[in-house]
């Protein structure tokens, strides 16, 4: 992935979509495990909320958020280019399009998630 | 070799498997966009973390939408990320024996956590917790 060609913004798509793919996938294995434990009862499972009260998870998490929406964004522009010929012809904008989409729902997402952590 | 989007072209050869790995990621990618950004938006922006405990997760799957909702979350976006590092690893890891552990490794961690995670949702009885909370409040 770091072999960079000089491939502009479908490069940059392609490996942004590798690393935020991965950083899901990392963060979907913690969530499993931390429901998982809902199984052995209420005390148990409350007791291990403070992993998500902690500042630096939440800021971790709002990271984590950014990176579903990017991936989720992007991976429509590569379903749009892969099923329809005249997509291809505009990958460039849509990568842009998914970008602005990408950072229009962030902001205020980040914002949001943002505020209880300061409180 | 990569398609103009960025993915990779649908192989043309390479067996069936390939071919229905390719479908699944963008099927199962596009239902993820619901089914992923819709949890997200509830969670974090209808509530916040601070509001989800024991008794939160309790009420919500009370409901079988959301038990079901969770399980298709978790069953696709778990196999649409392991299929996704196993494209990583065939990309990078080029010896033989550090492919094939890494690729048993893989699909070993995709088996237990698909377990527990679904093991989690099906067996969640709400009723034995309330009663439980119910006699202990007496």
């Amino acid at each position: 992935m770091l072999n960079f060609y000089r491939g502009r913004e479908g490069m940059w798509s392609w490996a942004l979509h590798r690393l935020t793919g991965l950083g899901v996938l990392m963060f979907l294995l913690i969530h499993i495990a931390d429901i998982f434990v809902i199984g052995y009862g209420p005390e148990e499972f409350n007791d291990l909320l403070f992993l998500y009260h902690a500042p630096l998870f939440r800021i971790m998490e709002i990271a984590l958020v950014g990176a579903l929406y990017f991936h989720a964004f992007n991976g429509i522009r590569v379903i749009l280019i892969d099923f329809w010929d005249k997509a291809a012809d505009y990958q460039r904008q849509l990568f842009y399009g998914a970008t602005a989409l990408f950072f229009l729902a962030f902001i205020p997402t980040a914002i949001r998630m943002a505020i209880p952590i300061f409180d | 070799m990569l398609s103009r989007g960025g993915g990779r072209s649908r192989p043309a050869e390479g067996g069936s498997f390939e071919v229905f790995s390719w479908y699944f990621f963008r099927v199962s990618g596009l239902l993820l966009v619901f089914l992923a950004l819709f949890h997200v938006v509830i969670m974090h922006v209808v509530h916040t973390v601070d509001e989800i405990d024991y008794e939160f997760i309790a009420n919500r799957w009370e409901s079988p939408f959301w038990k079901v909702y969770d399980f298709l979350l978790l069953t696709l976006a778990l196999l649409h990320g392991v299929n996704g590092a196993r494209l990583g690893i065939e990309d990078y890891v080029q010896s033989r024996g550090w492919r094939t552990f890494a690729l048993t490794t893989l699909w070993v961690i995709c088996l237990v956590f698909m377990i527990i995670g679904a093991l989690a949702i099906v067996t969640f009885d709400v009723d034995a917790f309330r009663e439980a909370h119910a006699s202990a409040g007496r």
